[in-house]
């Protein structure tokens, strides 16, 4: 059997899933909103190619996903990467200079989490919410294809232009201000 | 004996590996740096108990219902509608 698109059901049927699914990435209520647009539209130019294979809220979330990641291209590209300076800078007293060993201050220290059946909670959500947005978005960007798309290194790399050591590094340095700024919000 | 020293103060690498190994294969020369610096380090153990953790809440708060409580407009859904038909008529 083949999945067909029947586009004068599309709003009712995925706009509010598109809406949030574009939301949880790029958290801009009227961006979010052009890009569901721009998916419906883009969709439509695309309907010949749509050969049923894949369920059509899959085919139309595929369609945003690549949408998407522009965006993230776009606002990560230029110059100006004063964000990413200063997320660098926020962990550069992690660690002493000359060792690389933890600066007593900046170790991790144990904040509830660390049990298997932890509960989280709203307030707990809230936070994780909070810190995942301070990130710069470069950072937020692969570490969310990464995490959440689970798209593999090498299309992620291709994406957002990032060289192959880089992106551990920015895997790596994202994870380190996320796990500081839990345990600095949640203690 | 220098090298060894280094592999056991250094917890930049050492987190760097951990977050490395969530996702690649490292190669055996880092697998070994890693074991012998979590041995003796409990800075590092915590941190990697701590990081797969975290991994799993970023995972669930994308697929818990959290974000599913934004809504478009009625008015902007119907004009969306509206809008995909006259590209279908044309």
């Amino acid at each position: 059997m083949t999945n067909q698109l029947n586009p004068h059901q599309w709003v009712n049927a995925h706009a509010d899933y598109l809406y949030a699914f574009a939301i949880s990435r790029i958290n801009d209520e009227e961006q979010a909103r052009d890009l569901v647009q721009d998916t419906f539209l883009a969709a439509l130019e695309k309907a010949e190619n749509f050969e049923g294979k894949s369920s059509e809220r899959t085919w139309l979330t595929a369609i945003l996903k690549n949408k998407i990641i522009d965006v993230y291209r776009k606002k990560s590209s230029g110059l100006k990467n004063i964000e990413i300076k200063v997320a660098e800078e926020e962990q550069e007293d992690f660690f002493d200079r000359d060792s690389g060993h933890w600066v007593f201050e900046h170790g991790p220290k144990e904040f509830g989490i660390e049990d298997k059946d932890h509960i989280i909670n709203k307030e707990f959500e809230q936070i994780l919410q909070k810190c995942l947005q301070k990130l710069p978005v470069l950072w937020k960007a692969v570490f969310t294809m990464k995490h959440i798309e689970e798209e593999p290194t090498d299309t992620i790399c291709a994406e957002l232009k990032v060289t192959s050591s880089n992106f551990w590094v920015i895997i790596h340095r994202a994870k380190l201000n996320l796990r500081a700024c839990l345990q600095k919000n949640w203690i | 004996m220098n090298n060894l020293k280094k592999i056991i103060y250094n917890c930049k690498q050492a987190t760097f590996l951990i977050e490395k190994k969530s996702f690649s294969k490292l190669s055996f020369r880092e697998m070994i740096e890693l074991r012998v610096h979590l041995y003796g380090c409990s800075f590092c153990r915590l941190y990697k108990k701590q990081s797969r953790v975290i991994n799993d809440m970023v995972q669930e708060l994308f697929r818990s219902s959290k974000y599913t409580e934004f809504r478009l407009d009625d008015n902007f859904k119907k004009e969306l509608q509206e809008r995909i038909e006259e590209e279908l008529n044309r």
